[in-house]
């Protein structure tokens, strides 16, 4: 087994949807497991805390002071370190409080505070530690996944396209649903991996795979043709953290 | 007996963090506790401001294990909110998403986090050494119940198609004629699951359960029902917070749930629906489940495993029979006009009931939102039963007493990402 690579997988604050994003390959999972040794897995079974590991794969965002010191010590000991979704690359739905006080969030959830340990901000891996991938989506696509887990394996770039994901729209063949029905729609501004899924539902595009690089949103954002409200409550979702979004809602 | 303190790695196969903390002073149990680390992320709070039309999307991602829960729950409350009662096709395909997510959930706990546990292996990757054509199989019926879950819902982890007042698209019948063949091999599998769990060897226990679970007429409850317990409750959603009452406990990020008037501990999840609406399974579940000799109440926790593989083959089955009637909801929803007001919702999420309530204003904005998960409620009960288990299997050594006491955790599927993982166990003999 030695001979094999390792593998662990670490969850900070998350839903636990991204690692179960690996467990859902349902045919790759035990050829996988035959080409790795999956040396730390809580949520699937193995649990190895010491020692190093081959490639880490990240799930989840910084919310405490302890994860903040656990995501350096995961970083030490690992060679690659990659992270998966929303939450662990730009702090999740859970970085809502970088825009509140946590103190009131606190006060609305809990009767006794003072028993609950946590940060005012909620933050992404790359704030804590040098990251060498992000694999965007909430959730990450499954064919995405195995194609990062296969590069690092091999020491090759992950072919992860950066295009929108209207390319993706046109290439599934759908009408755009912002321009035949007026549906607002963030796909200009998303990097594609689901294949078009929501527009191929007859909805628009509600960004769940995070800014692409080099968007505009605030010209989006005037063609949405929504109250200033809305437009904020559409960018101000999973990837609420994320810079590129940061003036888009003011 | 002296000072004995012990502390393991995190305990694995839960979904979530936590700790358990047991102490035992001259053999007798002291006190357990399910301590829960998993940091808050204040959903509750944030969802103040939102639009009532963003509760599924936003709701889902508690928990990815069971996203569907949440969509159902959180839209059924806004749906009473505002006075709309969806059409029959409407309820039926949401009916339908549910079973492909209790299939993918239960087939992950039976067979990848809780059977492990009873033949002696830490991983169902371990287990597939030995074991490899159940290991392939269990995969093969996960997969069936998340290629429902693709179809109706999009996707399987945060389905995108769910919205108040139905769907974005109804699937076509020849889109749900897709899943058909996979779902008969899952059927054949998951009727030799329930045999295969049966023969599990398995740790006596008795206990006394307050179950709680909603209950329908004529059939098995999923997506909606009238609450009912063992003591006879018969409750709508608006009522439960009349009757049931959250505390914080210093060791746990996860609020307790527990009847008012006495504090009583209860259980919900598999079990509970088991023993409150068994005669409304399919005949097929019906009769695997005598065969398997559960008799109509399971009080054994440790037995909760067959019951999910009954309730697998109950989805698998009700999936098949409604995907034959399936008529396409036309339109996919119906129009549904915010009001100020209040409403509440439940289902039952794999794991056990799931309760929402929300206030909103006249534009559909949330004023206020409560939400109530399964593990929650069960957190008091599963401390009780753990110091049951401990009080039985004091004699043991600490590694044995260790491994005991993991699997009856995990026999109650906790969900700590949905309470709110890195469960460690420690012993502390005095």
């Amino acid at each position: 087994m030695s001979a094999h690579r390792s593998l662990a997988v670490w969850k900070f604050a998350s839903c636990d949807g991204c690692q179960l994003s690996l467990l859902d390959c349902e045919d790759e999972l035990l050829p996988l497991a035959g080409e790795l040794e999956i040396a730390h897995f809580p949520e699937a079974g193995p649990t190895r805390v010491e020692g190093s590991y081959d490639l880490s794969i990240v799930e989840g965002s910084i919310t405490t002071a302890e994860d903040a010191r656990r995501i350096r010590e995961i970083r030490a000991a690992s060679g690659r370190l990659i992270t998966i979704g929303a939450c662990a690359a730009a702090g999740g739905i859970q970085a809502l409080r970088n825009f509140a006080e946590v103190e009131d969030f606190m006060a609305i959830v809990y009767a006794s505070p003072e028993y609950v340990s946590t940060l005012a901000t909620s933050t992404p891996a790359s704030a804590h530690v040098a990251v060498d991938f992000e694999l965007q989506g909430c959730p990450p696509d499954k064919r995405q996944l195995l194609e990062v887990i296969n590069a690092f394996l091999h020491e090759r770039r992950p072919a992860i396209s950066d295009h929108s994901v209207c390319v993706e729209c046109k290439r599934a063949g759908n009408v755009c649903v912002m321009v035949a029905h007026g549906t607002p729609c963030l796909g200009p501004v998303t990097p594609a991996g689901c294949g078009g899924l929501c527009p191929s539902y007859h909805r628009g595009c509600f960004c769940c795979f995070g800014p692409m690089e080099a968007p505009n949103p605030v010209a989006l954002g005037h063609h949405l043709g929504l109250e200033e409200v809305d437009v904020v409550r559409l960018f101000r979702t999973f990837y609420a953290g994320a810079p590129a979004f940061g003036e888009s809602h003011g | 007996m002296a000072e004995r303190k012990l502390l393991s790695g995190p305990l694995a196969r839960v979904e979530g963090e936590g700790s358990l903390h047991v102490r035992l002073r001259d053999g007798r149990v002291e006190e357990v506790r399910l301590e829960i680390f998993e940091p808050p992320r204040f959903f509750e709070a944030f969802l103040r401001g939102r639009a009532f039309t963003e509760v599924p999307d936003i709701t889902a991602r508690i928990c990815g294990i069971c996203p569907v829960a949440y969509q159902m729950s959180s839209i059924a409350a806004m749906e009473e909110a505002c006075g709309v009662t969806v059409p029959e096709p409407v309820r039926a395909l949401r009916r339908l998403l549910y079973c492909g997510e209790w299939i993918e959930s239960h087939a992950l706990h039976v067979f990848f986090l809780h059977g492990p546990d009873y033949l002696g292996y830490d991983s169902a990757f371990a287990m597939a050494r030995d074991h490899r054509g159940i290991v392939e199989r269990a995969l093969q019926l996960k997969k069936a119940g998340n290629a429902l879950m693709r179809v109706v819902g999009g996707r399987e982890i945060h389905p995108v198609n769910v919205r108040v007042g139905g769907f974005y698209r109804a699937p076509t019948r020849g889109e749900l004629a897709s899943v058909v063949e996979e779902l008969e091999v899952a059927r054949e599998f998951a009727r030799e699951s329930v045999a295969w769990t049966a023969g599990l060897p398995c740790p006596d226990l008795e206990e006394d359960f307050e179950f709680v679970a909603l209950r329908a007429p004529g059939t098995y409850a999923i997506e909606n029902g009238r609450l009912a317990s063992s003591s006879g409750l018969d409750l709508a959603p608006g009522e439960y917070a009349e009757h049931f009452a959250e505390h914080q406990v210093p060791h746990s990020t996860a609020l307790h749930s527990r009847l008012r008037g006495g504090g009583q501990a209860y259980l919900t999840g598999p079990l509970a629906r088991y023993a409150l609406s068994g005669d409304r399974l399919s005949p097929t579940a019906r009769e695997a489940a005598d065969d398997a000799g559960l008799g109509s109440v399971v009080r054994n926790p440790f037995k909760s495993i067959v019951v999910r593989a009954v309730e697998i083959l109950y989805a698998v089955d009700e999936a098949l029979r409604l995907v034959d009637a399936y008529e396409p909801p036309d339109p996919p929803a119906v129009p549904v006009v915010p009001r100020a007001g209040t409403g509440h919702g439940w289902s039952e999420a794999p794991r056990g009931m799931l309760w929402h309530r929300y206030a909103i204003d006249e534009q559909g904005t949330i004023l206020d939102a409560r939400i109530v998960p399964p593990t929650s409620q069960n957190q008091a009960r599963i401390e009780q039963s753990l110091a049951t288990v401990v009080a039985a299997h004091a004699a043991l050594p600490d590694d044995e007493l260790q491994h005991r006491c993991e699997q009856a955790v995990r026999s109650f599927d906790p969900c700590i990402s949905c309470a709110t993982h890195f469960l460690r166990l420690e012993i502390e003999r005095c």
